[in-house]
């Protein structure tokens, strides 16, 4: 039996005896001269596992009495987590080295918090849930602190310390009130209970309480305060993980807990999502407009977007799941081109984070340039680029559910969202020029952003299949 | 050929590719080269929907050249003319050779800018093409991209200001109709556009937070098209980002706005709004009729007061577009078909005029009227072209101009008597600020020192206005050249529009009895 169980839990079990080993051989072997060749291998095996998540067949698997579950929606944004986790790893390498950053645990931590997260997206009992999301964040608000010496750097980690275990505290709570009303942990117990016994006021908070802490993690309106203080002050590499991984681990845990758990009252939650969704797309939207540093930018924007993929999951139906994935994995995509790009500015070897620094930058690099403007009118929702699918997806699935109020919500806040994307358009093209950008010679980030921008393109033809494979994922999850 | 549309519409998209890919440099040759690969593909383009002209059977009311392919989410990429939509794709190829020649002389970032234009090319003519409402909403919206660029980068001094109310306003007004268009998906299952034509979308009253919704989902999805496409019209009292953006934007694009561009709301209602919603349409149409007349007359009235000469065009436009506003709501023969005459006329004429503020322009390096005067005098060739279009532009008789006034009229007088009334003065408006226009700029003496030296037109510019000048006559004298074409179309769809409003009363008083 034991045996299975460890079998259907292999990737969290590679990765963590990875994770253990390479601390040992660095501890060891020669410290940080070894961090750089553990990011590789961390990375590749990041890339194994992703295509052996990939490999795995339709059927849903459990283990360990339940407590894990390994099916579609798993594989699916383990797929994501683990790709865009080795991306971001391998992105930001020559910058963290440059500047003294590379420790060799770096690699090792962005690897158990991607096992937490691994964790997260399988979670079928509370209790699993709570180490994934324990997991991840201790080895977050670590590499958050990853520049000691930084006053900005440590303030952020440990500002995302205190808020993150006032979330968990609530998370927990919420945890042990649906645990005393429901008698079990199990997500299948829970339900089951609920089917029954109905939904109780105690199981109601609970369910309320677990949500709030979830919306931390996602960083939904008006549980979003810590993200533009962490994203500015963490590196900006560590900044790129945080709103990639992450981000799609949290989003899928709630899709999980509120399928799997809560998923015959959907009208109980879904109106919760829905006030996540409206606040954190129109917070996300105004505030950012007064934004002068562009890792901030990027922290409201995200902002956005998690309400817009929220809107998804507020649909309760198989459609919003799909359209939260979908939205997922471009917004990911989108996100690693933008960072990727943001790894790049610098003025005199330092670097820089004004978005005023970006005046005329299509005279200096035309092809970055324009990669960036193709970014921004996808992160801005415009069409034919791929960034207008995602919101497409999520509305579409809206309206069905008979919420058209929340997609016309939507829209208004992408028309206000518009604005600063189009504001770095305008320094880019536009400006007058000032002391210009270094121009630096980053094959990895340059090649990066355009790929990524080409993919906004080019997946105007059919998505890449992504979208079948969101439908195969949403179909396991909702029953 | 079967897909001729698909490369009637990318084959702009191509070039535009190509040269991003292969053309290095910012030197004399480079530029030109550019310019010539544009003007070569606008004209390839424009060869090849001579084809689709010349193939297409006025007497089918279907779609013909469909083609169709799957695409994601059970949207197709499906691509098909009509009697309504074929001419204004001959309006775009048409035109758009003449705009890349008007083009010959900037010298700044002149690959860009190729680009830019060859890719709105492609959306435009996708606009008029596409048979699936998602297609349709990703050529409309795309075009936002190429010209917020083109005003942003190549405008006048308040660029950024005009580029940026551009995009924003035109933005608003079309995600609204993004949201009606899903509305539509979820209730009719396809996004297919022939098929949806013939769906019926409910006119059961509903309320909707107390307050009573008549014509139902009808004219929810009426007023989130209304929306779009009365900002992309533009229609009083959302135009005022026209006036801004044909300014701030360089000749070129002056010219496309509003020779094509203006003409997608004009397109978007005949095409969605009068077929598909029919009841709203009609539950509304006083009310777009007495905005168009509003507008005919209101920015006329604005047009004599200004003082830029591009400004006046751009609020003449605002007037014109709304003749095509009133005739496609007055919902019979006459006033679709004077509607589309009226849009591709306008096409041809305003894209003129813009084109001939643009010839004094390049040479004073202003457009404000006190800075000319007297023009003839050193000019005849230049004054008598745009006397020519004045007059178009008043809609004298024999001009192109004049067809589309009469019929929308004709039109709209059987309709609403008080609105063909009160728009008819606007009609005398445009005589006087056309006309003063003409007698500041061209006519008296030539006393201002700056204009001792200016030159008359030279032969790109002889060459570009010359074809302008020929349709504009030749629709003059021959309307029936487009009527031809357009009739069996307009009568199927106002055909199609009645029998939808007959059923509805007869169902009404039937749930009275």
């Amino acid at each position: 039996m034991i045996g299975t169980d460890l079998y259907t839990a292999l990737p969290e079990l590679v990765l963590a005896l990875f994770a253990m080993a390479a601390l040992m051989v660095g501890v060891y072997g020669g410290k940080d001269k070894l961090a750089e060749p553990i990011l590789w291998a961390t990375a590749a095996l990041m890339v194994l596992l992703a295509l052996y998540s990939g490999a795995q067949g339709l059927d849903v698997k459990t283990a360990f009495n339940g407590m894990y579950i390994s099916d579609p929606f798993a594989q699916f944004s383990k797929m994501i987590v683990l790709l865009s986790a080795a991306v971001v790893l391998v992105m930001g390498q020559s910058y963290m080295l440059a500047r003294g950053l590379l420790r060799f645990e770096y690699p090792i931590l962005i690897a158990l918090s991607v096992v937490g997260m691994m964790l997260m997206v399988s979670a079928g009992d509370l209790i699993a849930l709570y180490m994934g999301l324990e997991l991840q964040s201790l080895a977050l608000y670590v590499v958050a602190t990853m520049n000691r010496d930084s006053a900005r750097s440590t303030e952020a980690g440990l500002k995302y310390f205190i808020l993150g275990s006032l979330a968990s505290g609530l998370l927990l709570y919420g945890a042990s009130l649906t645990y005393g009303y429901a008698g079990t942990t199990l997500f299948a117990g829970i339900i089951s209970t609920i089917s029954t016994d109905g939904m109780s006021i105690g199981l109601l908070m609970g369910m309320a309480f677990m949500l709030a802490g979830l919306a931390f993690k996602v960083s939904a309106v008006p549980f979003h305060m810590w993200t533009p203080d962490v994203y500015e002050g963490a590196p900006t590499p560590v900044t790129a993980f945080f709103a990639t991984a992450p981000k799609v681990a949290a989003m899928a845990l709630v899709a999980r807990v509120m399928h799997e758990a809560f998923g015959v009252v959907p009208g109980d939650w879904s109106q919760i999502i829905a006030f996540l969704a409206v606040a954190s797309m129109f917070v996300g939207s105004i505030a950012a407009i007064g934004q002068r540093d562009i890792k901030r930018l990027m922290a409201y924007s995200s902002i956005t977007h998690m309400g817009f993929a929220l809107v998804g999951l507020a649909a309760g139906t198989v459609q919003g799941v799909q359209g939260m994935l979908v939205y997922m994995a471009i917004y990911v995509t989108m996100n690693i081109g933008v960072f990727a790009f943001i790894l790049t500015m610098s003025r005199d070897g330092r670097p820089v984070t004004d978005i005023d620094s970006l005046r005329q930058y299509s005279k200096a690099e035309p092809l970055r340039a324009l990669a960036l403007l193709v970014l921004m009118f996808s992160l801005a929702g415009v069409p034919p680029l791929v960034g207008f699918f995602g919101k497409f997806y999520v509305l579409w699935a809206a309206v069905q559910a008979g919420m058209t109020w929340l997609a016309v919500a939507g829209v208004v806040a992408s028309v206000i969202g518009a604005f600063y994307y189009l504001r770095i358009v305008y320094f880019m093209y536009f400006g007058e020029t000032t002391e210009p950008l270094d121009t630096v010679r980053a094959p990895v980030q340059a090649s990066l952003l355009v790929v990524s921008a080409a993919l906004m393109v080019l997946g105007v033809i059919n998505l890449f299949g992504v979208e079948g494979m969101a439908a195969l994922a949403a179909e396991a999850l909702v029953k | 050929m079967l897909n001729l549309l698909s490369i009637i519409t990318f084959t702009p998209a191509i070039a535009a590719a190509i040269l991003a890919i292969f053309l290095r440099g910012e030197d004399e040759a480079s530029q030109s080269n550019a310019k010539w690969v544009a003007l070569v593909a606008t004209l390839a383009t424009f060869a090849a929907s001579l084809i689709l002209l010349v193939g297409f059977d006025p007497q089918d009311t279907g779609f013909q050249f469909v083609e169709e392919h799957d695409w994601i989410m059970g949207f197709t990429y499906k691509m098909g003319v009509d009697g309504i939509s074929i001419l204004f794709v001959m309006l775009t190829t048409f035109l758009m050779p003449i705009t890349i020649g008007a083009c010959w002389n900037v010298s700044h970032r002149v690959k860009e800018y190729m680009i830019a234009f060859l890719l709105l090319e492609t959306l435009m003519i996708g606009v008029f093409t596409a048979l699936d409402l998602v297609l349709f909403y990703l050529f409309f919206e795309a075009g936002l991209i190429p010209m917020f660029l083109i005003i942003g980068i190549w405008g006048g001094k308040e660029r950024i200001y005009a580029a940026f109310k551009f995009f924003l306003y035109t933005f608003l007004g079309s995600v609204l109709m993004l949201v009606a268009m899903i509305a539509m998906y979820v209730d009719a299952g396809t996004t297919d556009i022939p098929t949806l034509l013939q769906h019926q979308f409910s006119t059961e009253t509903f309320s909707l937070m107390g307050w009573q919704v008549i014509g139902g989902m009808q004219t929810l999805l009426w007023l989130a098209f209304f929306a779009s496409f009365a900002v992309k019209m533009p229609m009083w009292p959302v135009h005022t980002w026209l006036p801004d953006a044909h300014v701030q934007a360089p000749t070129a694009g002056s010219v496309v706005l509003a020779a094509v561009l203006l003409k997608m709301g004009g397109y978007g209602f005949l095409r969605f709004s009068l077929p598909m919603f029919p009841v709203a349409s009609d539950i509304f149409a006083p009310l777009v009729l007495w905005l168009s007349a509003i507008a005919i007359v209101y920015t006329s009235l604005v047009a004599l007061m200004q003082t830029d000469m591009k400004k006046l065009i751009a609020y003449s436009s605002v007037a014109h577009m709304g003749f095509v506003t009133m005739g496609i709501f007055a919902a019979n023969q006459q006033g679709v078909d004077g509607a589309i005459f009226q849009m591709i006329s306008h096409g041809f004429i305003s894209g003129a005029l813009f084109l001939a503020v643009g010839v004094i322009y390049d040479r004073m390096h202003t457009r404000e009227i006190a800075a000319y005067g007297g023009l003839i005098n050193r000019m005849p060739v230049y004054a008598a072209v745009f006397l020519l279009f004045t007059m178009a532009n008043v809609g004298l008789p024999g001009t192109s101009g004049f067809v589309g006034e009469f019929l929308t009229f004709m039109a709209v007088f059987q309709v609403n008597t008080w609105v063909a009334l009160f728009a008819a003065t606007g009609v005398i408006l445009s005589a006087g600020y056309a006309l003063w226009l003409f007698r500041r700029v061209v006519m008296g003496e030539l006393i201002k020192e700056s204009l001792k030296g200016i030159k008359d037109m030279d032969r790109r510019e002889k060459a570009l206005i010359i074809p302008l000048v020929a349709m504009t006559l030749i629709l003059g004298i021959y309307p029936a050249f487009i009527t031809d074409i357009i009739g069996p179309s307009v009568s199927a769809l106002v055909e199609g529009h009645s029998l939808a409003l007959q059923a509805y009363d007869a169902a009404s008083q039937l749930a009275q009895n």
